[in-house]
């Protein structure tokens, strides 16, 4: 696997995971909006 | 109206839910077959921009639709859009929210069906010590495929096991929407959707580890060329409008938009509660099974063993049976077991979240409008389902099967979309959608999302939907060029086949119903065509009684 494609996967899948991780915490420990 | 009182028992069964409805065999199966078709790496790119530009918009627009529905007590796409603009229009163009779901749900079962099985066979270890083409076989004696219909004439398929699967299937599907939200749906989104990700790590981490597997007479059989021509960036192909047309329609497919699932879902969302940060969550969790599983398991395992050429050549959706189990059987009977276990049982998790999204439009049409139980809904949805499916499996290898992709699965999401993103930030306004969409927010929509919502995204959908009706040969650039060319100097316009005025008027192919006394395979395809035409005409006729009591309702409550 060249070091190209290694470094475009790396980059795109930890920050497609970085970004839903972050939404799941925000869900799960989040500070809630008061109504 | 709105005599249902469901609703989401917890938010994070409600974002699973969300994410169990996007998450389907699409993420696994045709996201890495497009990005093949599609110059590898060169696909990511236009996905992603497709997706900032058009899925997250969409997302938004269809959570918000469906709250403000669902609040005023509608549950279906007919009366959420009816509720949002004064022109009765809106109220048949949401019968497409329907009607799409039951198009989809019909085939989709059936592929839901084949996971089941293989599910079963997996563990019972059926397809240890076949070989490659013995395991091909075994999946087209099970879906009855007979290798007839030369030149276009009559086939049937009469697949026993399959119609039994499939049927068993449907009934699991109709007893877990007969418990309703809170007790079928999300009950199953709470334990399947982790399972589901245990499965799909644990496979990634088998291609991750697989590298170079000596298959003799390969060279190319290394499992890192498969990650390799995924990941490899080519950024010429950017310039290519077929490129950007599958990414695009890749968003549709995988974030289940332009389908009326998401709105009747978020339908039974408290008023005032969170859709932005939901929907964000949801939304990204498909993209991460997507991006980060489903781009690890397929390509680079069948790289692994069948080389790089093979896969540029065969890539296809039916690899996930006629191939993978073969795979499989490279490692030992122990692990090749297991992993057909969490690969099929993967699927089917895949298959029966998104099929029960599919159910709930038609659940909350007739509950809302017609009072009926959730059980006779259910049934009755289960009866319809049962009635569109047959022709898909008894003309399998005819295109029924097809036919009901192409124009339910492919062109009615477009059509779809279109109408609600322009319902939403033209006739609702874009100002009242905007604080729809940030009503109760527990994130800050960034403000570039309002001029998104209002110009780009419709104009995004325009460019595909237009593509898509005169697409000329391949849909290359230099075929578009061509095309133009074509059109200045002699009037006409070279559409492509499978175009969808191509499709309409059976453009550059012969048309014979009949031949020697039969029926040809065009004339199942136009009757499975006119079926579908049939199953929206009697959708829009029961909204037209619908609304038609709502009106009567309101002149008698007026009247005394």
């Amino acid at each position: 696997m060249s070091t190209e494609a290694l470094i475009f996967m790396i980059v795109v899948q930890s920050t497609v995971t970085v970004i839903t991780g972050y939404f799941f915490y925000k869900v799960l420990f989040g500070k809630k909006r008061e109504e | 109206m709105g005599k249902v009182k469901e609703s989401w028992g917890s938010r994070i069964g409600l974002i699973l839910a969300m994410a169990g409805n996007a998450v389907g065999l699409g993420n696994f199966l045709r996201f890495p077959i497009q990005a093949v078709q599609n110059g590898g790496g060169a696909f990511i790119i236009p996905y992603l921009v497709s997706f900032l530009l058009m899925g997250i918009p969409l997302l938004w627009v269809e959570w918000a639709l469906g709250r403000y529905g669902g609040v005023r007590g509608n549950h279906s796409t007919p009366f959420i859009m009816g509720s949002m603009a004064k022109q009765r229009i809106w109220k048949y163009v949401g019968v497409f929210g329907i009607f799409t779901n039951i198009g989809i749900i019909s085939y989709y079962t059936y592929i839901e069906s084949w996971t089941f099985t293989y599910t079963l066979q997996s563990i019972f270890q059926s397809f240890n010590g076949l070989s490659a083409a013995e395991v091909s076989q075994a999946f087209d004696h099970y879906v009855g495929i007979t290798g007839g219909g030369a030149n276009g004439a009559f086939i049937i398929n009469i697949p026993i096991w399959a119609i039994v699967a499939f049927v068993v299937t449907l009934a699991l599907n109709v007893y877990v929407l007969s418990k309703g939200l809170s007790g079928g749906i999300e009950k199953v989104a709470k334990i399947a959707m982790p399972l589901l990700l245990i499965f799909g790590v644990f496979l990634a981490i088998m291609a991750f580890t697989l590298g170079d597997t000596g298959e003799p007479g390969c060279s190319t059989c290394n499992a890192n060329l498969g990650f390799e021509f995924l990941w490899n960036p080519q950024f010429d192909s950017l310039a290519n409008p077929k490129v950007w047309l599958a990414a695009a329609g890749q968003i549709f497919f995988t974030l289940s938009v332009g389908m009326g699932t998401i709105l009747c879902y978020a339908a039974y969302v408290k008023k005032h509660e969170d859709i932005a940060l939901n929907s964000m969550t949801a939304g990204w969790m498909n993209g991460f099974v997507e991006i980060v599983l489903g781009a690890s398991i397929v390509i680079p395992i069948a790289v692994g063993y069948m080389g790089l050429d093979w896969v540029k050549e065969n890539a296809g959706f039916m690899m996930a049976f006629k191939t993978m189990p073969y795979l499989f059987g490279k490692w030992g009977p122990v692990l090749s077991s297991l992993s057909g276990i969490a690969w099929f049982g993967l699927l089917f998790i895949a298959g029966i979240t998104s099929s029960l999204a599919m159910g709930t439009p038609w659940m909350g049409f007739v509950e809302d409008e017609f009072n009926w139980s959730r059980k006779k809904g259910a049934y009755t949805l289960g009866a319809i389902v049962l009635v569109l499916a047959l022709p898909t499996i008894l003309f399998f290898e005819a295109g029924v099967f097809d036919e009901y992709d192409y124009w339910t699965g492919t062109v009615a999401l477009v059509i779809f979309a279109m109408a609600e993103v322009i319902l939403f930030a033209w006739f609702f306004g874009m100002d009242n959608g905007w604080k729809e969409i940030n009503d109760g927010a527990d994130i800050n929509v960034p403000l570039i999302y309002k001029p998104i919502i209002k110009w780009v995204t419709p104009f995004f959908i325009l460019i595909i939907l237009i593509s898509s009706l005169f697409k000329p040969l391949n849909g290359d650039m230099a075929d578009w060029q061509t095309a133009f060319n074509t059109l200045f100097s002699t009037g006409s316009w070279p559409f492509a086949s499978d175009s969808i005025i191509g499709q309409i008027f059976h453009l550059n192919v012969d048309v014979v119903w009949f031949k020697d006394g039969s029926p040809t395979i065009m004339f199942i395809k136009d009757m499975s065509r006119m079926l579908l035409l049939l199953t929206f005409a009697g959708l829009a006729f029961m909204v037209h009684i619908a609304a038609n009591k709502r009106r009567n309702l309101k002149s008698t409550k007026q009247a005394s």
